[in-house]
């Protein structure tokens, strides 16, 4: 049996072709599942143009964690014979903690993102990509780099792609692990040999991006639904959702924590975050009740378990004060300390932090000081209001990229659900009451020492 | 123009400028780090936030970086927002949370621009409780010390270093709050520019290595407006001054010449004026053995020895200023005053004047040669004779970041913007020297040639821009280079051509100049830059006086007085030379070193060095600038007779009966009368009578401390302050000393500071426009103008045989006086002959080896360097170093192998 049988509605263009007990699918499984005909029929039948306004059509909203849309991205790339040399980028660096989406997609159906590419690096008129993986997915790369030289050998990719004039390269490159080259500038210059560090927008990258030249930056999920639109036509992309939300197009969410179980769905967008936990995670381990919970990642506030039933999307999640993010959900149960937890995230964003604007780079450690504290119950007076001051610190606008603003999400969400367990971690100062035993400081030994003694023994009488 | 809402008040600003320096233009104050006037903007540093309005009914507003939005019109914004205060503050607060509060003992207090910073946005008091990261520091050489734990991590450094400097050797490592700013491991800096960091750091992690051997506050120093002598491009710099030393020597800002910028050959060279061997007192010499004179005494010898009927014979310098070379004219006669220079560098330094001057093509300003868009450099390697202009000519370079930048509509300011649309991207800089120069890595095409190929390359680019320049045959790829130089040059907007007198060639000049009146035909905008020997040589040249071989022929005919002013006459003549003319004369020497001449000299008068005293010198663009005294040494020690050459040559005059000067302004009015080529040299700065609002201006800040006390250990009363004669600069703190003078002459600003402006940032309150020109316009007066026609030079094919002499500059060593400095003498290489390796091969010398070279009467051993770059038949020398004697370009020399 076909692998898309089991999908006969075409109601998980994403992962259709995914059978992980039996692996990714070689060229050959792929074209016989119908695979390379958005290439085909792009390079064929379609221009550049088409493809865009499908895409804009449809309403793809970039997935990685912005929802930025796609086809609005694209729009601002300068098309014409003689916009010169662009390039096509596909953000494969997935450090999100708590994410792990497109790993699927690259370990389980590499061909899938292979061709996406082609067909978006045709729609913008890209000649060369690259993809920027995450150095610590190896199996990501091994499978990827075969589908590259596999779907080279059938002039997928390569020169005359086709038959026709247009000809597109694609390259792996493995990042060294930073979390900051996630965020697209940051990944451009560490794909081309310099530190990781954001770059100031604008210029943003359609107009000067990798090299200096015109790029487009997309997430591997976002790409993977290109081919899908081109095949199917932007209304039924727009349908895939089933009304759950006015986004179209379905969504890979995920759940990890103590649930049940920690996996990737590829549902419905708009799906409740209730359904992603309660029917695909099957609930909390061992009958435990749900504290808090991050909907998409490292820099997203918390939100409570009033807001399970809030559809999952980008608009209704923002509404209710926090953002979907990756729309992988983590879950914290009601033993668990929300000031741990907090303080994880920020050790985490403390340490990939680039370096380069003072309030991220002096911010977050000052932060991550005052949480070990707090854990460890040596908070002191003052130290809740320096934390809420550096939630404005290192706000939006405040700092040069969005790395700090998202590390100060889910603290502020935690000062404002759960302000009680920062104050638990107060320390305790005792005064002393009448009748209490004092002791007389230690003084130490020597002649100094003694001479405080004698002191003391004065002041006593 | 751009007009701006700043508090609700409308300000006329430039609209190309970002907010950040527009505001500052207006004098209004918002605090900043990672910006700087000739860096740009990269907005990490997020201190100087205020609040941006939509529009006039907008009450919310948004915090913005003021250096990354740009002052466009109609823009509404707020300083004083209650909000942008507290985060500017908040920054600072931040920055300290790992600062080690160390001022008390950090060299950069009182001079730090995150005191003024912190002392601005009000910071005073520490939230955070929690330890600092700490770092490892660095040797960074004998220039620059490494404080690392007081860094900010503002990456001015870097972007100095690398992005302007072209540096390769200091870097940022690590990331987050772990980021460091150094070296791949200790070393010393290899950019012969890195002392630009002491200034561009904002706190006191690199640090001046040799004002901490000798540490005084800035507060307590004695600062003046001078002009570097370490070349002719005639830097502007400011010494300060503590108990007679010179402590360091800083930038003083000039718009059209140095900028923000020094080469540490200028500001670490200062280590001559303290040196414990120089000559202080009078001298005369009996028996063998220096006597000590008084200063009475000694003008009654040196009037006795000049009036004794013998034939007088004045030896000039290019080292000493117009006025102490025109008293000595005085004091000889114009027909007995020499220049002090060889013949070769005599000539050469001539045609230039006469390039310059009856030329059509103006001389380039360091700022003029940073707007170049395509550059022809021939023959020089400017690193070595005029090191300012290589790192103008990376500007030059970098120039392409801006056109690029400006396609895409990305202000100019956007500086990492810039750098990754042009990437690797450069301005067409030709550089086509005999050896490989520094500046080889931002050159479209390095070409090598020995100096007669190079001249044929030059006619042959002259020939491709205008036929009717004299013709040489060339061979088809030369001819092909030349076609691409003229095709580049012709299609930029300004063009420079880039020669001068290092190769030691007039035919190189004249072909510089052909291509440069060539040029100047197709593009008007054309403009040309020679480098000359020495920070005075076009002073001198303006004499027109013989040079020194003819002075020594006339010494050698008849017993003669040889008046030597401040010139080491070794470094001009032979030995033998100097024997035969100079054994039957009297010699007395003017000079504020020892050196070979003042040890032949009867009489030595001690002269004063550029610290003590005023003088004017011409730069290598025809700019006369007054270089003022920085402190009086008597002050300290009355028994210290050094005084300015002219003022010694003015007293002897009046004991000989001939009319003397009473002061600086009367030596200038009369070279200014009788010499008409000087005439303008008074305009160069105001006289002595200059007061501002009634007061002398200070040389010293306000607190400056204990100065009243300064004289104690001698004697317990206070002498008062050497009054100054000479300029309207007083020795002290008392007088004009801020800035709040619009219209205060730059060539009278002896230092940087305004008030809450402590660090060289102070600048910005000087400026009409923050890193633009000064606002009492920038100082120095051109004596002379391009306004000849471009007739040609006849082709001259320089071709020789055999192996001839290449001088090759080196920016530590070739220059005289900042060769004195011991942390200069720690960066200058060791003597050597640099071979062809063909040459080499076919001598049998090998690289490193110890090689017998024979120069005239000269038998040296040096060790060889065999080198691919250089031209064969060429053999490379070190200029000025020691060991080796004075060069002739051009002149035969024999190599053999063995010591």
């Amino acid at each position: 049996m076909s692998r898309a049988a089991k999908d006969p509605n075409y109601q998980k263009p994403l992962t259709r072709l995914i059978d992980v007990a039996a692996g990714p699918l070689d060229l050959a499984g792929y074209e016989a599942e119908g695979g390379y005909t958005a290439l085909k029929t792009a390079v064929k039948t379609l221009q550049a143009q088409d493809i865009q306004s499908k895409v804009k059509d449809a309403n793809l909203r970039g997935r990685g964690g912005a929802g930025f849309p796609t086809g609005i991205k694209w729009s601002l790339i300068p098309m014409g014979p003689n916009s010169g040399p662009k390039y096509l980028v596909c953000n494969a660096d997935e450090m999100e903690p708590g994410t792990f989406k497109d790993r699927l997609l690259m370990e389980q159906a590499p061909h899938q993102l292979v061709e996406a590419m082609a067909v978006a690096a045709y729609a913008i008129g890209a000649n060369l990509g690259y993809i920027f993986l995450r150095g610590e997915y190896v199996l990501c790369a091994e499978r990827l780099n075969k589908a590259i030289a596999e779907a080279k050998s059938k002039n997928y990719l390569g020169k005359n792609i086709l038959g026709g004039d247009w000809g597109f390269d694609l390259y792996v490159h493995t990042g060294a692990g930073r979390y900051i080259c996630g965020e697209e500038t940051a990944l451009i210059n560490s794909l081309e040999g310099r530190r990781a560090n954001p770059r100031a927008k604008p210029p943003f990258p359609q107009i000067a991006g990798l090299w200096g030249r015109p790029t487009i930056v997309n997430n591997v999920e976002t790409l993977c639904n290109i081919p899908h639109i081109v095949n199917n036509g932007a209304e039924w992309f727009k349908a895939l959702s089933q009304g759950r939300s006015k986004d179209g197009g379905t969504k890979l969410y995920g759940c990890s924590g103590l649930s049940n179980k920690r996996g990737v769905w590829e549902l419905p967008i708009g799906t409740s975050a209730r359904e992603i936990l309660e029917v695909h995670a099957g609930g909390m381990k061992g009958g435990k009740k749900l504290k808090a919970w991050l909907p998409g990642g490292a820099s997203t506030d918390f939100l409570l378990p009033e807001h399970l039933d809030l559809a999952m999307d980008f608009d209704t999640i923002s509404k209710a004060g926090s953002r979907m993010g990756t729309g992988l959900i983590t879950v914290v149960n009601e033993d668990q300390s929300i000031v741990s937890a907090v303080r994880n995230l920020e050790e985490f964003m403390a340490r990939e932090s680039c370096g380069w604007c003072t309030p991220c780079r002096d911010g977050l450690p000052w932060t991550v000081k005052i949480m070990r504290a707090i854990e460890a119950g040596e908070g002191q007076p003052g130290d809740i209001n320096t934390l809420s001051k550096l939630t404005r610190w290192l706000g939006p606008g405040r700092t040069f990229c969005a790395h700090a603003p998202g590390a100060m999400e889910p603290l502020q969400s935690a000062l404002k659900y759960f302000r009680e367990e920062f104050e638990a971690g107060m320390a305790v100062v005792k005064l002393p009451e009448s009748g209490d035993v004092c002791a007389l400081p230690e003084h130490g030994v020597g002649a100094k020492a003694d001479y405080a003694k004698e002191r003391m023994k004065w002041v006593n009488q | 123009m751009a007009k701006i809402h700043v508090e609700g008040k409308v300000h006329e600003v430039n609209g190309a400028d970002n907010l950040l320096q527009a505001c500052l233009s207006l004098g209004l104050d918002i605090s900043y780090f990672c910006w700087h006037p000739a860096l740009g903007s990269v907005g990490s540093c997020r201190q100087c936030a205020v609040k941006q309005y939509k529009d006039a009914d907008d009450k919310n507003g948004r915090i913005v970086m003021s250096c990354m939005t740009p002052a466009s019109d109609g823009t509404y914004i707020s300083i004083a927002d209650e909000e942008a205060k507290e985060f500017r503050e908040a920054m600072v607060a931040l920055l300290m949370t790992n600062h080690p509060h160390d001022c008390p003992v950090c060299e950069e207090g009182g001079h730090c621009h995150l005191q003024d910073m912190t002392v601005m946005t009000g910071h005073h008091s520490r939230d955070y409780r929690f330890t600092k990261r700490t770092h490892n520091n660095q040797y960074l050489g004998p220039f620059i010390g490494h404080e690392m734990n007081r860094c900010i991590s503002c990456y001015r450094c870097v972007r100095y270093y690398k992005d302007y400097a072209g540096g390769k050797d200091l870097g940022v490592f690590g990331s987050a709050s772990r980021v460091y700013f150094g070296r791949a491991e200790d070393g010393v800096l290899e950019s012969e520019f890195s002392g630009n960091l002491t200034e561009v750091c904002p706190t006191g992690v690199f640090t001046d290595k040799t004002h901490s051997e000798h540490y005084t506050r800035k507060w307590d120093m004695q600062f003046a407006p001078a002009i570097c002598t370490g070349c002719a491009v005639g830097c502007n710099i400011s010494p300060g001054e503590r108990y007679g030393e010179v402590r360091r020597i800083e930038n003083r800002y000039h718009s059209e010449l140095n900028g923000y910028f020094l080469c540490d050959r200028g500001r670490f060279g200062y280590g001559h004026v303290n040196s414990e061997d120089r000559p202080r007192h009078a001298l005369i010499k009996r028996e063998g053995k220096w006597i000590a004179l008084n200063k009475t005494d000694a003008i009654a010898q040196a009037a006795a020895v000049l009036g004794g009927h013998k034939p007088l014979i004045g030896i000039g310098s290019p080292r000493a200023s117009l006025e102490a070379n025109f008293a000595l004219r005085a004091l000889v006669g114009a027909d007995n005053f020499y220049a002090g220079v060889s013949a070769q560098d005599s000539a050469l330094t001539a045609l230039c004047l006469k390039v310059l001057r009856d030329g059509p093509v103006p001389a380039a300003t360091i700022k003029r040669i940073e707007k170049a868009d395509a550059v022809f450099v021939l023959g020089e390697d400017t690193l070595g004779t005029a090191a300012r202009v290589a790192l103008a000519l990376r500007q030059a370079a970098r120039g392409k970041l801006v056109t690029m930048s400006a396609e895409k509509r990305v202000p100019e300011w956007q500086a990492n913007s810039a750098n990754d649309i042009a990437q690797h991207a450069l301005n067409p800089i030709f550089i086509a020297t005999p050896v490989a120069t520094k500046l080889d890595e931002i050159a479209a095409v390095a070409h090598r040639a020995s100096v007669a190929g190079l001249v044929a390359l030059a006619q042959a680019v002259a020939q491709a821009l205008d036929t009717s320049a004299p013709a040489t045959k060339v061979d088809a790829d030369t001819a092909a280079l030349a076609q691409r130089i003229a095709d580049t040059l012709k299609a930029a907007k300004s063009p420079l051509i880039v020669s001068g007198t290092g190769c030691g060639s007039t035919a190189l000049i004249e072909a510089a100049a052909n291509v440069a009146f060539a040029l100047k035909k197709v593009v008007e905008t054309t403009a040309i830059s020679l480098a000359i020997p020495e920070a005075n040589s076009f002073g001198l040249a303006l004499f027109n006086a013989p040079a020194i071989d003819a002075a020594l022929t006339k010494a050698a005919q008849a017993q003669s007085v040889v008046l030597v002013l401040e010139n080491d006459l070794s470094r001009r003549a032979t030995a033998t030379q100097l024997d035969q003319a100079l054994s039957k004369c009297t010699v007395i020497a003017l000079d504020h070193q020892q050196t070979a001449t003042t040890a032949t000299a009867a009489l030595l008068l001690p002269a004063a060095s550029f610290a003590e005293g005023d003088g004017t010198f011409v730069n290598f663009e025809g700019r006369a600038q007054r270089s003022f005294q920085n402190f009086d040494p008597a002050y300290y020690d009355r028994h210290v007779a050094t005084q300015e050459s002219w003022r010694w040559i003015s007293e002897v005059r009046a004991a000989l009966g001939q009319p003397s000067w009473t002061n600086l302004d009367a030596v200038i009015a009369d070279a200014e009368a009788t010499l008409p080529v000087l005439k303008g040299i008074a305009a160069a700065a105001p006289d002595a009578s200059f007061r501002l609002q009634g007061a002398k201006l200070a040389r010293a800040p306000q607190r400056q401390s204990g100065r009243t006390a300064m004289r104690a250990n001698v004697f317990v009363h206070e002498p008062r302050a050497t009054q100054d004669a000479d300029s309207a600069l007083a020795f002290s703190m008392e007088g004009v000393n801020s800035t709040h003078a619009v219209t205060r002459p730059a060539a009278l600003i002896p230092f940087a500071w305004s008030p809450g402006w402590n660090s060289p940032s102070a600048w910005n309150k000087f400026q009409a426009e923050v890193g633009g020109a000064m606002k009492g316009g920038d100082s120095g007066v051109h004596l002379f103008k391009h306004n000849g026609a471009a007739d040609y030079f006849p082709a001259k094919l320089e071709a020789t045989d055999g192996l001839t002499v290449l001088p090759m500059h080196s920016h530590f060593g070739s220059e005289e006086l900042s060769a004195k400095a011991k942390p200069i003498q720690e960066r200058i290489p060791q003597a050597f002959v640099a071979l062809n390796v063909a040459d080499a091969q076919r001598l049998g010398i090998e690289h490193q080896s110890l090689t017998r070279v024979e120069l005239g009467e000269y038998v040296l051993s040096l060790p060889a360097k065999v080198r691919v770059d250089l031209p064969q038949g060429s053999v490379g020398l070190p200029v000025g170093l020691a060991g080796i004697p004075p060069l002739t370009a051009g002149a035969a020399i024999k190599v053999s192998k063995g010591a």
